[in-house]
Protein backbone atom coordinates (compact mmCIF):
# COMPACT_ATOMS: atom_id res chain seq x y z
CA UNK A 1 0.00 0.00 0.00
CA UNK A 2 1.50 3.42 -0.80
CA UNK A 3 1.53 5.62 1.82
CA UNK A 4 3.75 8.00 -0.05
CA UNK A 5 1.40 8.21 -3.33
CA UNK A 6 -1.02 8.74 -0.88
CA UNK A 7 0.42 11.65 1.04
CA UNK A 8 1.14 13.13 -2.44
CA UNK A 9 -2.06 12.92 -3.72
CA UNK A 10 -3.01 14.90 -0.77
CA UNK A 11 0.00 17.52 -0.95
CA UNK A 12 -0.91 17.86 -4.86
CA UNK A 13 -4.20 19.83 -2.93
CA UNK A 14 -1.81 22.74 -1.33
CA UNK A 15 0.83 22.38 1.15
CA UNK A 16 0.18 20.41 4.28
CA UNK A 17 1.87 20.30 7.56
CA UNK A 18 2.35 16.16 9.10
CA UNK A 19 -0.60 16.00 10.98
CA UNK A 20 -2.60 17.22 8.87
CA UNK A 21 -1.86 14.37 6.49
CA UNK A 22 -2.14 11.87 9.23
CA UNK A 23 -5.63 13.09 9.66
CA UNK A 24 -6.84 13.69 5.85
CA UNK A 25 -5.38 10.41 5.02
CA UNK A 26 -7.19 8.55 7.55
CA UNK A 27 -10.70 10.87 6.99
CA UNK A 28 -10.46 9.97 2.94
CA UNK A 29 -9.82 6.22 3.59
CA UNK A 30 -12.27 5.74 6.35
CA UNK A 31 -9.75 5.04 8.86
CA UNK A 32 -9.17 1.68 7.16
CA UNK A 33 -5.22 1.77 7.43
CA UNK A 34 -4.62 4.22 10.46
CA UNK A 35 -1.13 6.03 9.61
CA UNK A 36 1.02 6.88 12.90
CA UNK A 37 2.43 10.30 13.21
CA UNK A 38 5.95 8.28 12.64
CA UNK A 39 5.15 6.65 9.40
CA UNK A 40 4.01 10.27 7.87
CA UNK A 41 7.31 11.95 9.17
CA UNK A 42 9.59 8.94 8.00
CA UNK A 43 7.99 9.36 4.62
CA UNK A 44 7.95 12.92 4.20
CA UNK A 45 11.66 12.64 5.25
CA UNK A 46 12.54 9.49 2.44
CA UNK A 47 10.02 11.79 -0.20
CA UNK A 48 12.54 14.92 0.75
CA UNK A 49 15.77 13.09 0.22
CA UNK A 50 14.09 12.36 -3.28
CA UNK A 51 13.51 15.64 -4.20
CA UNK A 52 9.44 14.69 -4.18
CA UNK A 53 8.73 17.62 -1.33
CA UNK A 54 10.33 20.54 -0.04
CA UNK A 55 9.50 21.48 3.61
CA UNK A 56 9.35 24.99 4.37
CA UNK A 57 11.19 26.82 7.29
CA UNK A 58 9.58 25.65 10.84
CA UNK A 59 7.30 28.19 12.65
CA UNK A 60 7.35 29.20 16.21
CA UNK A 61 6.15 25.64 17.29
CA UNK A 62 8.80 23.96 15.13
CA UNK A 63 6.30 22.59 12.96
CA UNK A 64 7.19 22.18 9.27
CA UNK A 65 5.13 22.71 6.45
CA UNK A 66 5.63 20.75 2.99
CA UNK A 67 5.20 22.03 -0.52
CA UNK A 68 4.95 19.08 -3.59
CA UNK A 69 7.85 19.99 -5.96
CA UNK A 70 7.55 19.25 -10.02
CA UNK A 71 9.12 16.02 -9.59
CA UNK A 72 6.91 14.63 -7.16
CA UNK A 73 4.04 15.76 -9.50
CA UNK A 74 5.39 13.76 -12.27
CA UNK A 75 5.80 11.02 -9.57
CA UNK A 76 2.10 11.09 -9.00
CA UNK A 77 1.00 11.18 -12.24
CA UNK A 78 2.81 8.22 -13.13
CA UNK A 79 1.53 6.24 -10.07
CA UNK A 80 -2.07 7.04 -10.79
CA UNK A 81 -1.83 6.38 -14.58
CA UNK A 82 -0.18 2.74 -13.77
CA UNK A 83 -2.52 0.16 -13.28
CA UNK A 84 -1.67 -2.12 -10.14
CA UNK A 85 -0.22 -5.33 -11.21
CA UNK A 86 -1.81 -8.58 -9.43
CA UNK A 87 1.99 -9.85 -8.20
CA UNK A 88 2.43 -6.62 -6.52
CA UNK A 89 -0.02 -7.78 -3.56
CA UNK A 90 0.90 -10.11 -1.01
CA UNK A 91 -0.14 -13.65 -0.81
CA UNK A 92 -2.90 -14.90 -0.03
CA UNK A 93 -2.98 -16.99 3.42
CA UNK A 94 -6.43 -18.36 3.16
CA UNK A 95 -5.80 -19.54 -0.51
CA UNK A 96 -2.89 -21.35 0.69
CA UNK A 97 -4.18 -22.51 4.18
CA UNK A 98 -7.01 -24.19 1.87
CA UNK A 99 -5.04 -25.88 -0.74
CA UNK A 100 -2.56 -27.43 1.64
CA UNK A 101 -5.57 -28.49 3.58
CA UNK A 102 -6.64 -30.40 0.24
CA UNK A 103 -3.24 -31.20 -0.37
CA UNK A 104 -1.96 -32.76 2.59
CA UNK A 105 -5.22 -34.24 3.37
CA UNK A 106 -4.64 -33.59 7.00
CA UNK A 107 -7.32 -31.29 7.51
CA UNK A 108 -11.01 -31.75 7.21
CA UNK A 109 -11.24 -29.28 4.52
CA UNK A 110 -15.16 -28.63 4.74
CA UNK A 111 -14.18 -27.29 8.04
CA UNK A 112 -11.82 -25.31 7.23
CA UNK A 113 -14.36 -23.92 4.42
CA UNK A 114 -16.78 -23.69 6.93
CA UNK A 115 -15.40 -21.78 9.38
CA UNK A 116 -13.98 -19.70 7.27
CA UNK A 117 -16.92 -18.23 5.61
CA UNK A 118 -18.57 -17.93 8.87
CA UNK A 119 -15.83 -15.39 9.57
CA UNK A 120 -15.86 -13.74 6.04
CA UNK A 121 -19.69 -13.54 6.58
CA UNK A 122 -19.46 -11.78 9.49
CA UNK A 123 -16.78 -9.39 8.52
CA UNK A 124 -19.03 -8.56 5.81
CA UNK A 125 -21.98 -7.75 8.39
CA UNK A 126 -19.38 -5.17 10.06
CA UNK A 127 -18.44 -3.77 6.60
CA UNK A 128 -22.42 -3.11 5.67
CA UNK A 129 -23.09 -1.89 9.36
CA UNK A 130 -20.18 0.60 8.69
CA UNK A 131 -21.40 1.49 5.36
CA UNK A 132 -25.04 2.17 6.77
CA UNK A 133 -23.54 4.14 9.54
CA UNK A 134 -21.42 6.37 7.42
CA UNK A 135 -22.62 9.79 7.14
CA UNK A 136 -19.26 10.35 5.48
CA UNK A 137 -17.92 11.50 1.89
CA UNK A 138 -17.75 9.07 -1.20
CA UNK A 139 -13.69 8.55 -0.36
CA UNK A 140 -14.84 6.48 2.24
CA UNK A 141 -17.68 4.68 1.14
CA UNK A 142 -15.62 3.69 -1.74
CA UNK A 143 -13.20 2.02 0.71
CA UNK A 144 -15.94 0.18 2.48
CA UNK A 145 -17.54 -0.97 -0.72
CA UNK A 146 -13.86 -1.87 -2.15
CA UNK A 147 -13.70 -3.94 1.05
CA UNK A 148 -17.27 -5.69 0.82
CA UNK A 149 -16.59 -6.61 -2.53
CA UNK A 150 -13.28 -8.28 -1.62
CA UNK A 151 -14.88 -10.39 1.30
CA UNK A 152 -17.67 -11.20 -1.53
CA UNK A 153 -15.38 -12.63 -4.07
CA UNK A 154 -13.48 -14.67 -1.41
CA UNK A 155 -17.06 -16.00 -0.20
CA UNK A 156 -17.89 -16.73 -3.67
CA UNK A 157 -14.89 -18.92 -4.00
CA UNK A 158 -15.00 -20.69 -0.84
CA UNK A 159 -18.70 -22.09 -2.15
CA UNK A 160 -16.92 -22.74 -5.60
CA UNK A 161 -14.28 -24.76 -3.50
CA UNK A 162 -17.15 -26.34 -1.72
CA UNK A 163 -18.84 -27.23 -4.78
CA UNK A 164 -15.36 -28.36 -7.03
CA UNK A 165 -14.73 -30.93 -3.92
CA UNK A 166 -17.96 -31.98 -3.16
CA UNK A 167 -18.10 -33.03 -6.96
CA UNK A 168 -14.91 -34.99 -6.66
CA UNK A 169 -15.34 -37.05 -3.54
CA UNK A 170 -18.41 -37.84 -5.38
CA UNK B 1 -38.84 -10.50 20.27
CA UNK B 2 -42.24 -11.79 19.31
CA UNK B 3 -41.30 -14.83 17.10
CA UNK B 4 -43.34 -14.25 14.01
CA UNK B 5 -42.37 -17.57 12.26
CA UNK B 6 -41.43 -20.55 13.81
CA UNK B 7 -40.58 -23.82 11.69
CA UNK B 8 -39.95 -26.77 13.79
CA UNK B 9 -38.51 -29.82 12.94
CA UNK B 10 -39.67 -29.20 9.24
CA UNK B 11 -39.53 -31.13 6.35
CA UNK B 12 -41.21 -31.48 2.64
CA UNK B 13 -40.48 -34.35 0.37
CA UNK B 14 -41.12 -33.60 -3.23
CA UNK B 15 -41.71 -36.70 -5.28
CA UNK B 16 -39.74 -39.23 -2.72
CA UNK B 17 -36.73 -36.50 -2.47
CA UNK B 18 -36.43 -34.80 0.42
CA UNK B 19 -35.95 -31.21 -0.32
CA UNK B 20 -36.11 -30.63 3.14
CA UNK B 21 -34.90 -32.12 6.42
CA UNK B 22 -35.79 -31.26 9.21
CA UNK B 23 -35.02 -27.56 9.58
CA UNK B 24 -35.29 -25.72 12.67
CA UNK B 25 -35.54 -21.62 12.28
CA UNK B 26 -37.50 -18.61 14.21
CA UNK B 27 -37.47 -15.11 12.91
CA UNK B 28 -38.56 -12.68 15.44
CA UNK B 29 -40.40 -9.17 14.79
CA UNK B 30 -37.28 -6.61 13.63
CA UNK B 31 -35.41 -9.62 13.11
CA UNK B 32 -33.38 -9.83 9.59
CA UNK B 33 -32.71 -13.45 8.56
CA UNK B 34 -31.09 -14.00 5.38
CA UNK B 35 -31.03 -17.89 3.77
CA UNK B 36 -28.11 -18.51 1.49
CA UNK B 37 -26.53 -21.95 0.06
CA UNK B 38 -26.52 -23.72 -3.71
CA UNK B 39 -29.25 -24.24 -5.77
CA UNK B 40 -31.08 -27.60 -5.23
CA UNK B 41 -30.33 -26.41 -1.53
CA UNK B 42 -33.99 -26.20 -0.19
CA UNK B 43 -33.86 -22.33 0.13
CA UNK B 44 -37.01 -21.80 -1.70
CA UNK B 45 -38.75 -24.79 -0.45
CA UNK B 46 -38.09 -23.42 3.35
CA UNK B 47 -39.49 -20.16 1.86
CA UNK B 48 -42.71 -21.49 0.83
CA UNK B 49 -43.28 -23.46 4.07
CA UNK B 50 -42.30 -19.95 6.15
CA UNK B 51 -45.08 -18.35 3.84
CA UNK B 52 -47.68 -20.46 3.76
CA UNK B 53 -47.64 -21.14 0.30
CA UNK B 54 -46.60 -24.84 0.66
CA UNK B 55 -47.13 -27.32 3.40
CA UNK B 56 -44.70 -28.87 5.13
CA UNK B 57 -44.77 -33.10 4.54
CA UNK B 58 -43.33 -33.37 8.46
CA UNK B 59 -43.31 -31.23 11.16
CA UNK B 60 -44.51 -27.47 11.83
CA UNK B 61 -44.76 -24.14 10.70
CA UNK B 62 -46.16 -21.27 12.62
CA UNK B 63 -47.41 -17.91 11.96
CA UNK B 64 -47.65 -15.67 15.16
CA UNK B 65 -48.30 -18.63 17.25
CA UNK B 66 -50.82 -20.61 14.62
CA UNK B 67 -50.18 -23.64 13.41
CA UNK B 68 -50.53 -23.60 9.79
CA UNK B 69 -51.44 -27.66 9.84
CA UNK B 70 -55.07 -26.29 11.46
CA UNK B 71 -55.68 -23.37 9.16
CA UNK B 72 -58.08 -25.26 6.11
CA UNK B 73 -57.59 -22.06 3.86
CA UNK B 74 -54.23 -20.95 3.71
CA UNK B 75 -54.87 -17.95 1.51
CA UNK B 76 -55.95 -16.04 3.86
CA UNK B 77 -53.55 -16.71 6.60
CA UNK B 78 -51.02 -15.53 3.10
CA UNK B 79 -53.35 -12.30 2.34
CA UNK B 80 -53.38 -11.45 6.23
CA UNK B 81 -50.05 -11.44 7.49
CA UNK B 82 -47.70 -12.26 4.60
CA UNK B 83 -45.83 -10.42 2.02
CA UNK B 84 -43.90 -11.74 -1.00
CA UNK B 85 -41.30 -10.04 -2.68
CA UNK B 86 -40.24 -12.41 -6.28
CA UNK B 87 -37.17 -12.07 -8.43
CA UNK B 88 -39.78 -11.63 -10.92
CA UNK B 89 -41.76 -9.04 -10.31
CA UNK B 90 -45.15 -9.68 -11.78
CA UNK B 91 -46.12 -6.31 -12.04
CA UNK B 92 -49.44 -6.33 -14.27
CA UNK B 93 -48.00 -4.29 -17.51
CA UNK B 94 -51.80 -3.01 -18.00
CA UNK B 95 -52.14 -1.39 -14.61
CA UNK B 96 -50.39 1.93 -12.93
CA UNK B 97 -48.12 1.37 -10.14
CA UNK B 98 -50.76 2.41 -7.73
CA UNK B 99 -53.11 -0.02 -9.16
CA UNK B 100 -50.50 -2.62 -8.78
CA UNK B 101 -50.28 -1.94 -4.80
CA UNK B 102 -53.84 -1.57 -4.73
CA UNK B 103 -54.92 -5.24 -5.64
CA UNK B 104 -53.95 -7.33 -2.91
CA UNK B 105 -55.50 -5.09 -0.87
CA UNK B 106 -58.85 -5.16 -3.33
CA UNK B 107 -58.84 -9.05 -3.26
CA UNK B 108 -58.82 -8.78 0.69
CA UNK B 109 -62.13 -6.97 0.28
CA UNK B 110 -60.76 -3.51 1.03
CA UNK B 111 -62.73 -0.82 -1.11
CA UNK B 112 -61.47 0.82 -3.65
CA UNK B 113 -60.73 4.04 -2.01
CA UNK B 114 -59.14 2.83 1.03
CA UNK B 115 -57.01 0.21 -1.12
CA UNK B 116 -55.70 3.44 -3.04
CA UNK B 117 -55.20 5.74 -0.17
CA UNK B 118 -53.13 3.05 1.71
CA UNK B 119 -51.60 2.35 -2.02
CA UNK B 120 -50.09 5.74 -2.29
CA UNK B 121 -48.81 6.15 1.37
CA UNK B 122 -46.58 2.79 0.65
CA UNK B 123 -45.54 4.06 -2.37
CA UNK B 124 -44.54 7.72 -0.68
CA UNK B 125 -42.86 6.03 2.03
CA UNK B 126 -40.62 4.26 -0.59
CA UNK B 127 -39.75 7.89 -2.24
CA UNK B 128 -42.00 6.24 -5.45
CA UNK B 129 -44.90 8.81 -4.89
CA UNK B 130 -43.88 10.79 -8.03
CA UNK B 131 -44.16 7.34 -10.00
CA UNK B 132 -47.80 5.68 -8.36
CA UNK B 133 -49.97 6.78 -12.11
CA UNK B 134 -46.94 5.31 -14.23
CA UNK B 135 -46.99 2.18 -16.07
CA UNK B 136 -44.37 -0.54 -15.32
CA UNK B 137 -43.00 0.14 -18.77
CA UNK B 138 -42.70 3.18 -17.85
CA UNK B 139 -40.31 2.42 -14.86
CA UNK B 140 -36.76 1.59 -14.62
CA UNK B 141 -35.81 -1.96 -13.34
CA UNK B 142 -35.11 -0.36 -9.93
CA UNK B 143 -37.88 1.39 -9.49
CA UNK B 144 -40.13 -1.59 -10.59
CA UNK B 145 -38.85 -3.85 -7.95
CA UNK B 146 -39.72 -0.97 -5.38
CA UNK B 147 -43.02 -0.70 -6.67
CA UNK B 148 -43.40 -5.23 -6.52
CA UNK B 149 -42.02 -4.51 -2.83
CA UNK B 150 -44.70 -1.93 -2.11
CA UNK B 151 -47.15 -4.44 -3.13
CA UNK B 152 -45.86 -6.69 -0.48
CA UNK B 153 -45.88 -4.31 1.94
CA UNK B 154 -49.17 -2.63 1.51
CA UNK B 155 -51.39 -3.33 4.68
CA UNK B 156 -49.09 -4.17 7.55
CA UNK B 157 -48.11 -7.34 6.78
CA UNK B 158 -45.82 -8.88 9.84
CA UNK B 159 -43.67 -10.69 7.55
CA UNK B 160 -42.25 -10.59 4.84
CA UNK B 161 -40.67 -13.43 2.41
CA UNK B 162 -37.74 -12.18 -0.18
CA UNK B 163 -36.72 -14.66 -2.45
CA UNK B 164 -33.97 -13.30 -4.52
CA UNK B 165 -35.33 -9.71 -4.27
CA UNK B 166 -32.47 -8.01 -6.15
CA UNK B 167 -32.38 -10.04 -8.99
CA UNK B 168 -30.22 -8.83 -12.29
CA UNK B 169 -30.31 -5.41 -10.47
CA UNK B 170 -26.89 -3.25 -10.26
CA UNK B 171 -24.96 -3.55 -6.65
CA UNK B 172 -26.23 0.09 -6.18
CA UNK B 173 -29.85 -0.42 -7.25
CA UNK B 174 -29.70 -3.72 -5.09
CA UNK B 175 -28.04 -2.13 -1.73
CA UNK B 176 -31.31 0.15 -1.90
CA UNK B 177 -33.57 -2.70 -1.87
CA UNK B 178 -31.64 -4.13 0.71
CA UNK B 179 -32.34 -0.60 2.58
CA UNK B 180 -36.17 -0.83 2.39
CA UNK B 181 -36.29 -4.74 3.73
CA UNK B 182 -33.94 -3.33 6.82
CA UNK B 183 -36.18 -0.12 7.05
CA UNK B 184 -39.36 -1.74 7.43
CA UNK B 185 -37.47 -4.96 9.68
CA UNK B 186 -36.15 -1.96 11.96
CA UNK B 187 -40.31 -0.37 12.17
CA UNK B 188 -40.92 -3.90 13.51
CA UNK B 189 -41.55 -6.29 10.50
CA UNK B 190 -39.91 -9.65 10.38
CA UNK B 191 -37.98 -10.70 6.94
CA UNK B 192 -37.13 -13.85 5.50
CA UNK B 193 -34.48 -13.44 2.89
CA UNK B 194 -33.51 -15.47 0.12
CA UNK B 195 -30.29 -14.84 -1.90
CA UNK B 196 -27.04 -16.04 -3.36
CA UNK B 197 -25.32 -12.86 -2.63
CA UNK B 198 -23.14 -12.84 0.24
CA UNK B 199 -23.11 -8.51 -0.12
CA UNK B 200 -27.07 -8.97 0.06
CA UNK B 201 -27.14 -11.60 3.26
CA UNK B 202 -24.74 -9.52 4.88
CA UNK B 203 -27.50 -6.81 5.78
CA UNK B 204 -29.46 -9.55 7.91
CA UNK B 205 -28.88 -10.06 11.57
CA UNK B 206 -28.63 -13.67 11.12
CA UNK B 207 -27.09 -15.91 8.11
CA UNK B 208 -28.44 -19.22 7.93
CA UNK B 209 -26.22 -21.88 5.31
CA UNK B 210 -28.36 -24.51 3.58
CA UNK B 211 -27.05 -27.91 2.11
CA UNK B 212 -28.50 -30.45 0.98
CA UNK B 213 -32.20 -29.36 2.59
CA UNK B 214 -30.65 -29.24 6.37
CA UNK B 215 -29.18 -26.17 8.12
CA UNK B 216 -25.37 -26.73 7.72
CA UNK B 217 -24.09 -23.56 9.49
CA UNK B 218 -25.43 -20.45 10.56
CA UNK B 219 -23.90 -16.96 12.39
CA UNK B 220 -26.33 -18.24 15.21
CA UNK B 221 -25.93 -15.15 17.23
CA UNK B 222 -27.61 -11.95 16.36
CA UNK B 223 -24.86 -9.54 16.03
CA UNK B 224 -26.65 -6.67 18.10
CA UNK B 225 -26.00 -9.26 21.04
CA UNK B 226 -22.76 -10.18 20.07
CA UNK B 227 -21.33 -6.75 20.41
Amino acid sequence: MSIRHGMLALLSRGRRYGYQLRQEFEASTGATWPLNIGQVYTTLSRMERDGLVEPGAADEQGRVVYTITEAGRTELARWFSTPVGQSDRPRDELVIKVAMAVASGEADVRAVIQAQRRATMRALQELNRAKRAEAAGAAQRLVLDSAIFKAEAEQRWLDHCEAVLKENNA
Amino acid sequence: MTVVVSLHDAGRVHDGVHALKGVNLEVSAGELVAVMGPSGSGKSTLLNLAGGLDRPTSGTVRIEGEDLAGVKDLAVVRRGRVGYVFQDLNLIPSLTAAENVMLPRELDGVSAGKARKEALAVLAELSLGDLADDFPEELSGGQRQRVAIARALVGERRLLLADEPTGALDTATGDGILGLLRGRCDAGAAVLLVTHEPRYAAWADRVVFLRDGEIADSTDVPLESAR
